[in-house]
């Protein structure tokens, strides 16, 4: 991998990176009629439809995470009386709850809430995760041993009850929902990076970089950190969605965001008692939070498929 | 194989006493004194102190994870101070609901993935292949919670053909407890009219739990599906010119199934984490809604109880699914 990586938040630049890597991946690109231009975003975006859409989705939505405090028509915890419990409307597009906020604005807030508690949980896990398994890969032995032992026990629970377990036990608040996934992600970047790791260490550069006695920080930043990142950007950009859903089940159960935190699985819960009377409370926030984690899922699900050329839909010794 | 087997056994131990340490250390860290809640609303400090005391609630932590797991080793999950019952009482009561849920869930999604997985494989490619995968990937994506509200929505309020939450209307009386599931012990018994009442009130959350079975399990059925096309042993069945259809059953799928095998632990992860949000929607009243209102209520036993038990049943389904593999694949059997 040459040249300097975006920063993970940025799914879109990374994927030019990731095609840009010489060797399996360019040749894959290569050898296909439908990509011109290795290097850059367009061959991803030919693969298929569905890549075109979750990469448009991503985009709208972490534009919308940005601007859209900006350009809420509202200010959303506005209570207004004299509108209250309003069907979709030029004035009101999502209606209005039952002390009249408007539900447009807190749906387009509460797209920001999203996006950074997807970002905290997997940026805590991810570089928790991260260091733990280049160091268990690298070091081996008994530390090894021990580190492994203990993600195998994290990972034999069900990471949502653990979850809403660690939540309940911290009170219920958004934070500490964030913390409680991050305490339920980690252990699966650990298994994952030390698995790299681990086939890494044999490969030759980095036997060279140990017969140049270079230092074990030194191969882990400089060698290991930079081949893994690959790996680590599709696992990432899978999660995504997963961390955003499971805070909004969360939150929904009454574990996560309180009211009046217009977070998605908050306005779900509130609306979820008006359901027969104003359907528009729950829905649209629904539809906000089953588009956005679809769009992440399209395009992890892409990515992957993308590095692993045996799972493309024409390519490879399979084809008629 | 035998050490395999004897291997991952002792881990099992090993992960099975982890879990009651986290799950214990978990429940003493709340916030909010069961003794307090035990003695009720109007007890005098005195008294609380009195049942601190009389439950060992006063004692140093390593003391009372000692007696807990002392007790455990007897099958004594300790007492509910919410329905003021046993933990293993109620566990008993709730669990076959739970069963019953996510078994109909989990059959539902895997034939229908094992349908879509394979015609995705077999129209590579394809608009048809493309929208296995949409439909995959929206399974995995779809809030649970608010699809159970959009589904009692649409087929209770507006349409009236379901019912909106719970195992059997009020008005039908239930089977005699054989099984504990409805829809079996209705059957056993010959008693039709209670048996479609089961199977009404399981339309929707199964629905909903099944999306995501099936969406986790569409890409590893086409991925697998594709693998085995690709074999000399489907060539050989093809050139012998067997159907296509005798063909995909006798030798594709026969093949492909195996990696789905080790999905199933990966489902059962998935279905605990469902039930738990499903079973509070549709007011199903099995071990996810039972372990909800513990952990809301601070009742510290019944959520220990509730989490260590589905914390075993997904430790023992994952071992017995490495073992189905290490038999269903001579390859590693002996090796």
């Amino acid at each position: 991998m040459t040249g300097q990586m975006p920063p993970p938040p940025d799914p879109v630049r990374m994927t030019g990176e990731v095609t840009a890597d010489p060797g399996r991946l360019a040749r894959g690109a290569a050898a296909s009629r439908w990509r011109r231009a290795p290097g850059t975003v367009e061959p991803f975006l030919a693969e298929s439809r569905l890549n075109v859409a979750g990469v448009a989705i991503v985009a709208l939505v972490l534009l919308l995470a940005l601007f859209g405090p900006l350009i809420a028509p509202q200010n959303p915890d506005q209570i207004n009386l004299f509108a209250v419990l309003q069907p979709p409307s030029v004035h009101h597009w999502f209606g209005t709850d039952n002390l009249g906020r408007d539900l447009f604005s807190r749906v387009l807030v509460g797209t920001r809430i999203s996006v950074e508690v997807a970002v905290i949980i997997l940026s805590l896990s991810v570089l928790f995760g991260t260091a733990l398994g280049i160091v268990a890969g690298l070091a081996g032995g008994l530390l090894d041993e021990v580190v492994m032992r203990v993600t195998d026990l994290f990972l034999a629970f069900p990471g949502f009850i653990l979850a809403a377990a660690i939540a309940a036990t911290l009170g219920p608040s958004l934070q500490h929902t964030v913390l409680a996934l991050a305490v339920v992600f980690w252990p699966w970047y650990t298994r994952l990076i030390r698995g790299q790791v681990l086939s890494l260490r044999e490969r030759e550069f980095i036997l060279a970089a140990r017969v140049a006695r270079a230092g074990t920080v030194w191969i882990a930043t400089r060698h290991v950190a930079r081949n893994v990142l690959a790996i680590l950007v599709v696992q990432v950009s899978l999660d995504v969605g997963y961390a955003i859903l499971a805070t909004s089940s969360l939150s929904f159960l009454g574990l996560g965001a309180q009211p009046p935190s217009p977070e998605w699985g908050a306005i779900i819960a509130e609306g979820r008692s008006y359901i027969q009377t104003a359907w528009w409370w729950s829905t649209f926030a629904g539809i906000a939070l089953a588009l956005t984690v679809l769009g992440f899922n399209l395009l992890g699900d892409g990515l992957r498929d993308w590095i692993d050329p045996r799972l493309r839909g024409s390519i490879g010794g399979l084809q008629e | 194989m035998g050490v395999l087997i004897a291997r991952r056994l002792a881990f099992m131990v090993f992960v099975l006493w982890g879990i009651t340490l986290v799950t214990f250390f978990l429940s003493r860290v709340v916030p909010g004194d069961p003794a307090r809640l035990l003695a009720g609303p109007q007890a005098s400090p005195l008294e609380v102190a009195h049942i601190a005391r009389f439950y060992g609630l006063d004692d140093p932590l390593i003391v009372q994870y000692g007696r807990y797991l002392r007790n455990l080793l007897h099958g004594d999950l300790g007492f509910s101070f919410v329905t003021r019952r046993n933990v293993r009482t109620d566990i008993a009561t709730f669990l076959p609901a739970t069963i019953e849920l996510a078994g109909y869930a989990l059959v539902t999604g895997f034939l229908l993935a094992i349908v879509t997985g394979t015609v995705a494989a077999y129209r590579r490619g394809t608009s048809a292949d493309a929208a296995g995968r949409l439909t995959a990937i929206a399974g995995l994506s779809l809030p649970v919670f608010w699809m159970a509200l959009l589904l009692q929505l649409l087929f209770h309020t507006e349409l009236g053909w379901l019912p909106l939450g719970g195992r059997l209307d009020p008005s039908v009386t239930p089977p005699p407890h054989i099984t504990g599931l409805l829809t079996v012990d209705s059957l056993l018994t010959g008693n039709f009219a209670t048996f479609i009442n089961a199977v009404e009130h399981l339309v929707l959350p199964v629905a909903v739990l099944a999306a995501g079975v099936y969406g986790l399990m569409v890409r590893i059925m086409r991925t697998s599906v594709l693998d085995s096309l690709g074999e000399e042993y489907v060539r050989t069945a093809e050139a012998k010119g067997l159907s296509r259809w005798r063909v995909l059953r006798r030798h594709v799928l026969r093949n492909a199934m195996l990696p789905a095998v080790t999905v199933l632990g990966l489902e059962f992860g998935l279905l605990a984490a469902g039930v738990f949000v499903v079973e509070s929607v549709f007011q199903w009243p099995g071990l996810g809604n039972y372990a909800f209102e513990a952990i809301q209520a601070n009742d510290y036993n019944a959520t220990m109880g509730a989490t260590l038990v589905i914390a075993v049943l997904y430790v023992v389904i994952n071992l017995i699914v490495d073992i189905v593999y290490l038999y269903l694949d001579p390859r590693i059997r002996y090796a």
